[in-house]
């Protein structure tokens, strides 16, 4: 592995060939002595890049496609990916920045809990599945092309962006059980939802004045990392799908709890 | 037949199986050199109990005889192969495969691939020559003690065992032989044994089937197949989709996609909605679930299958194993990881991720 000292606190990695574990423990390594800002250069597939780091003066450029868990459990750090990523982007990470300029895999931001992952491209299947969003921390995901199946299954928290900028013609927008068995957290989706494909838990409604103020905080954002133009990202009118309940299972649990006080 | 197989019981990491495949559609035959470099970079994906490959176009000389690559326990079984091979057969050329030895593969079994041509005299009324070769495999798997027919098409063949991907490739020369369509996998056995006969791929003739992921409906699928002829003797839940295939597709002669509605089935809320856009395809869907409903496969899986004119790969119905597609030029591939695919082509035309159901289809050019 060809590690080179770039100035103070800057350090580039060459990770061809490198296994995960040794990049891995390169990485934690650098960070140990000081270094800010991390050049990864020819990365494939290395999984668990940013596991558990903290700091949020870190940097970390990546060039290739990384791999699986990119930024799991991550505390602080921004990652940025100058090409694709696989599944599990942002699983279970608490804070923290993760720019994607391609497309990501499957279950990206899972049960992720503070921070947020911008993907400019398309996402795959059980994307942002059981989000949660506790005291101060709220996570927000957002996504620049389209979605498969069970986007937001489970959501307890947190803010989920479907864009769909540039769908093919014919292809929808989101998969089918789109926040099935939501129970917290918004999902503001850019054009129309098939209601068919939503979940029974979920209600669909128009966006107020805060619904509004955040998205104008997100997508500025997103649109500045991506070079995108702020006004056409907002050119299409949102939706908003919510929770109707924030316990949908509730009255199953209940009915047998007073059946079994025979009631 | 098995006979007190070897279990490989030694504590391993846990992960998922890797698969990657790819065809090239001008038929053009590449070595296997990159099949090994895409497949060794899952090698985090298994856990060494299990790693193997198909491959298609390698022996062009004897294209015209079945290749029956057989796995033997040790070389005494081989004159009780034998007598069941001759019995069915005019064997052209039969010889060792050529293997190397590899410090990492301890104990391996005996591996012998003989070129055959069907007797005309053993054929069954109105059976065709695919259909006693079929018979002879499940002969030799169920009644042979200690010996099992890994593959057992036309110009093509299939390498497996209990090693890593690196190993094994090393083990059977993978890199000497040359093919259209080449299939690999890395195997982390969940809830069947690993030893050599359970590697992956599942062949019958020229099918070829990798699977990640769990056939939970294994039992019901192999009771309707038991039904006309198929036996599975290999332990593992993965052999049925090979069988499946075979008989939707050869004796059914079932349409390609046709085939693949019956193993990964729409849910009927999607039939019924479909039903509204299109009725007559949404009643052929309902008309294939009914009639092969024993055989839909449940559980999550990716799956790659491929025949001598092509490469196939789809999901279950709702996406719970990873799979990935890319395409440069006439080469189609599919993978388990992005990354994969790009090892071996670091700039793909196209690169895409399928939905869940859908199968990706790769096909050899007519005349090709």
């Amino acid at each position: 592995m060809k590690v080179i000292k770039l100035e103070e606190n800057a350090v580039d990695i060459d990770a061809a060939s490198v296994h995960y574990r040794d990049l891995n423990e390169e990485i934690n390594r650098v960070v140990n002595e000081g270094a800010k800002y991390i050049i990864i250069r020819n990365v494939n597939g290395q999984r668990f890049i940013g596991a558990g780091l903290q700091g949020d003066d870190i940097r970390i450029d990546i060039h290739g496609v990384a791999g699986n868990d990119l930024a799991v459990f991550m505390d602080g750090p921004t990652i940025e990916v100058f090409d694709n990523a696989q599944d599990g982007v942002g699983n279970t990470m608490n804070a923290g920045k993760v720019y994607i300029h391609g497309h990501a895999g499957d279950v990206c931001g899972y049960g992720m809990r503070g921070g947020s992952l911008f993907v400019l491209g398309d996402v795959g299947y059980r994307v942002g599945i059981h989000m949660k969003a506790y005291m101060g921390k709220t996570p927000v995901l957002v996504v620049g092309g389209t979605a498969g199946h069970f986007l937001g299954e489970y959501m307890a928290g947190g803010i989920i962006v479907l864009l769909g900028i540039e769908k093919r013609a014919g292809q929808r927008i989101a998969g089918d059980y789109l926040g099935t068995g939501m129970h917290g957290g918004t999902i503001f989706v850019r054009g129309e939802v098939d209601n068919r494909r939503v979940g029974k838990e979920v209600g669909i409604e128009k966006l107020d004045e805060n619904d509004n103020l955040v998205l104008k905080r997100e997508l500025s954002e997103f649109s500045r990392v991506f070079h995108l133009s702020y006004d056409e990202v907002m050119s299409e009118p949102f939706v908003k799908l919510f929770p109707k309940t924030h316990r949908p299972y509730g009255p199953m649990y209940n009915s047998r709890w007073s059946w079994q006080r025979g009631g | 037949m098995i006979e007190g197989y070897k279990r490989y019981n030694d504590p391993r990491d846990t992960s998922g199986c890797g698969l990657v495949g790819f065809i090239n559609r001008d038929g053009k035959r590449v070595d296997g050199s990159n099949i090994i470099k895409s497949l060794c970079l899952m090698k985090d994906r298994g856990n060494g109990l299990g790693a193997g490959f198909a491959a298609y176009g390698i022996y062009p000389d004897m294209a015209d005889y079945y290749a029956i690559h057989v796995m033997m326990d040790k070389p005494e079984v081989k004159p009780h192969v034998e007598h069941v091979l001759y019995k069915f057969f005019n064997v052209h050329r039969e010889e060792e495969i050529p293997t190397r030895q590899n410090p990492n593969i301890k104990n391996p079994p005996v591996f012998w691939r003989y070129f055959v041509e069907p007797k005309n005299e053993c054929l069954l009324q109105g059976e065709e020559q695919d259909g006693l070769v079929v018979r002879a495999v499940m002969s030799v798997n169920n009644n042979v003690s200690g010996a099992y027919v890994i593959s057992s098409g036309k110009n093509m063949g299939a390498f497996k065992g209990v090693g890593e991907p690196a190993d094994i490739a090393d083990f059977f020369n993978i890199e000497d032989y040359k093919a259209y369509i080449w299939m690999g996998h890395t195997r982390f056995p969940t809830n069947t044994p690993g030893w050599w006969g359970g590697a992956h791929p599942f062949t019958i003739l020229d099918w070829a089937i990798v699977h990640n992921g769990e056939i939970t409906s294994y039992g019901t699928n192999r009771a309707f197949l038991e039904m006309y002829g198929y036996k599975c003797t290999l332990l593992t839940d993965t052999e049925v989709v090979a069988y499946a295939l075979d008989y939707l597709l050869r004796q059914q002669k079932m349409p390609l996609r046709a085939a693949f509605y019956a193993l990964a089935s729409p849910f009927w809320k999607d039939i019924d909605m479909e039903s509204a856009e299109d009725r007559e395809f949404a009643e052929a869907l309902k008309a294939i679930r009914i009639q092969y409903g024993p055989l839909l496969l449940n559980g999550p899986f990716a799956i790659l299958f491929g025949w001598r004119n092509g490469l196939v790969g789809f999901n279950d119905r709702i996406k719970l194993r990873p799979l990935f597609a890319g395409e440069k030029d006439e080469t189609l591939y599919m993978a388990s990881e992005e990354a994969t695919i790009r090892e071996i082509c670091a700039k793909p035309d196209r690169l895409w991720m399928p939905r869940a159901g859908e199968p990706v289809i790769g096909m050899l050019k007519e005349g090709a």
